[in-house]
């Protein structure tokens, strides 16, 4: 084995912020393109979403080199996956298959924050929240990376729906139509940007509903 | 380095493994080491940036008519909740079932492989696994990581063809058959109100309550607990939800809100 550093740090944080909502019949996911190293900006124009499958779309913070690497594993099993079932892998599928290439870095984690949404089989949005090492839930929406703590309660303040656990269930759809949730997309982001030195310079949001996918950009604070 | 994991995955890949390109990807999975001489140093390092430690309460309890799991729905990151919906009873199949406490990932992906390795038993014996069997391949999996630090506190709760089961399984490789468990930082708080009201003689209500009763004063007295009180029942027909509910509005529940006396004295002075 080859000799190392007595303190041997194989990660650095990029910061950035994630955000995805998931409606009756659309996925909201958005991400800022700032990309940092401690108080040093290296880019404002770095895209942290990639688009996954047809319908399933990852947005990710943390060290933008293990999100690079998580990228490609994940694109390449879903080539995989194209070959041998000749067609597109669903977002829950591409949800579990994320959670398990998380996990078998357990020892060795990747340093990444991810959000994915996207349209489940039924059209329906869906939304996988995810810890580093492959925890994850399907919410109705969610924050994460350095501006999540800011994010999240205003979050949970304009859409808190009730919880999934509840018995008797009670409906818990998220209550906005498409461009209100993009409204308020842009809102968190412009929120955030004022407190949170990682998040800024522009945020991109990637709404996918029956009629496909599309971008829009909105300018952030550059300072 | 890796360790091998063969068997990880429930259906073996379609291309050979030594096929080129994609070599990497279709061999089986298994655990990536990082290449560091301080393996322990590094791993205590890399998972306190990344996982989530959660506070938590579970319990579960065997009774005349069956058993009783219960658990609250709060994971959080030091000071900050990062849920407040999680599902901490794990549904491994219709008449087993798996509490989490301890690493959220660790909890959920091994309970997943249990999922799967018992449906494979019940594939190739024809007949379904029983709750010692499933808590003792749990067990066996954690022991062999062993130090690794992992970090799983669970119940094994099921009806097999012996009836009722109820095991405790650990990270540490502990593995306790019981009738009275309860684990997370919560569960000080809920063992005092489950051993004063625990009989054997239970009808499934009175022991639904008495579960939900224990939650519910666990959120009380442990911030690291909270959110929703989830009380499942497994019987000879296999697992039910019997109730899932706020403990915020458990509180007005257990106590509700009284016109205090000073109030109504107010009122009759005014009137008087």
């Amino acid at each position: 084995m080859t000799k190392q550093h007595a303190n041997w740090s194989p990660y650095d944080n990029n910061g950035g912020s994630c955000v995805a909502i998931a409606g009756a019949d659309y996925c909201v996911i958005a991400a800022d393109t700032r990309m940092s190293t401690g108080y040093n900006i290296l880019t404002r124009d770095y895209s942290k979403i990639s688009q996954l499958a047809e319908k399933c779309v990852m947005a990710s913070s943390g060290f933008q080199a293990d999100v690079k690497a998580l990228q490609k594993v994940l694109s390449a099993r879903h080539l995989i996956y194209q070959h041998q079932h000749n067609k597109q892998m669903s977002c829950p599928a591409m949800g579990q298959l994320l959670s398990n290439t998380l996990y078998y870095k357990r020892f060795f984690p990747y340093y990444a924050f991810n959000v994915l949404g996207g349209l489940d089989n039924e059209g329906k949005g869906c939304v996988f929240t995810y810890d580093a090492v492959g925890s994850y839930e399907r919410v109705g929406y969610s924050s994460q990376g350095s501006g999540s703590t800011l994010i999240m309660p205003f979050l949970d303040n304009q859409l808190k729906s009730p919880s999934p656990l509840l018995l008797p269930a009670k409906d818990a759809v998220t209550p906005l139509s498409e461009s209100e949730a993009v409204d308020l997309v842009k809102t968190v982001f412009a929120s955030a940007t004022e407190r949170d030195i990682y998040t800024g310079d522009k945020v991109e949001i990637v709404i996918l509903n029956a009629s496909g996918i599309r971008r829009e950009y909105m300018d952030l604070r550059k300072d | 380095m890796k360790l091998d994991t063969t068997g990880l995955e429930s259906f073996p890949t379609l291309l050979a493994p030594q096929s080129d390109v994609v070599g990497e990807l279709s061999a089986a999975p298994s655990f990536d080491l990082p290449n560091s001489n301080d393996f322990d140093g590094f791993l205590k390092e890399a998972i306190q940036m990344v996982k989530p430690a959660k506070g938590t309460t579970t319990l579960a309890f065997i009774f005349k008519e069956g058993v009783i799991v219960a658990a609250d729905s709060r994971a959080s990151m030091g000071g900050y909740i990062s849920s407040q919906s999680v599902k901490k009873i794990i549904e491994i199949n219709p008449y087993m079932l798996g509490t989490m406490a301890g690493g959220a990932a660790d909890c959920q992906f091994w309970h997943r492989n249990l999922g799967i390795k018992c449906r494979l038993h019940e594939l190739a014996n024809k007949r379904r696994i029983s709750v010692t069997g499933a808590s003792k391949l749990l067990a066996n999996i954690l022991y062999s990581y062993r130090g690794m630090g992992l970090s799983v506190g669970t119940m094994i709760a099921g009806w097999d063809e012996t009836g009722p089961g109820l095991y405790y399984v650990d990270s540490e490789g502990g593995r306790l058959k019981g009738t009275r468990f309860s684990v997370g930082s919560g569960s000080p708080y809920a063992y005092g109100v489950l051993d004063s009201g625990y009989r054997y003689d239970l009808s499934i209500e009175e022991a639904a309550e008495l579960a939900r009763r224990a939650i519910y004063h666990a959120t009380f007295r442990d911030g690291a607990s909270g959110g929703v009180a989830s009380v499942y029942y497994v019987g000879p027909n296999g697992w039910k939800k019997l109730s899932g509910d706020d403990v915020g509005e458990l509180h007005y529940h257990y106590y509700p809100v009284t016109p205090s006396t000073v109030e109504q004295e107010m009122v009759e002075a005014t009137g008087a």
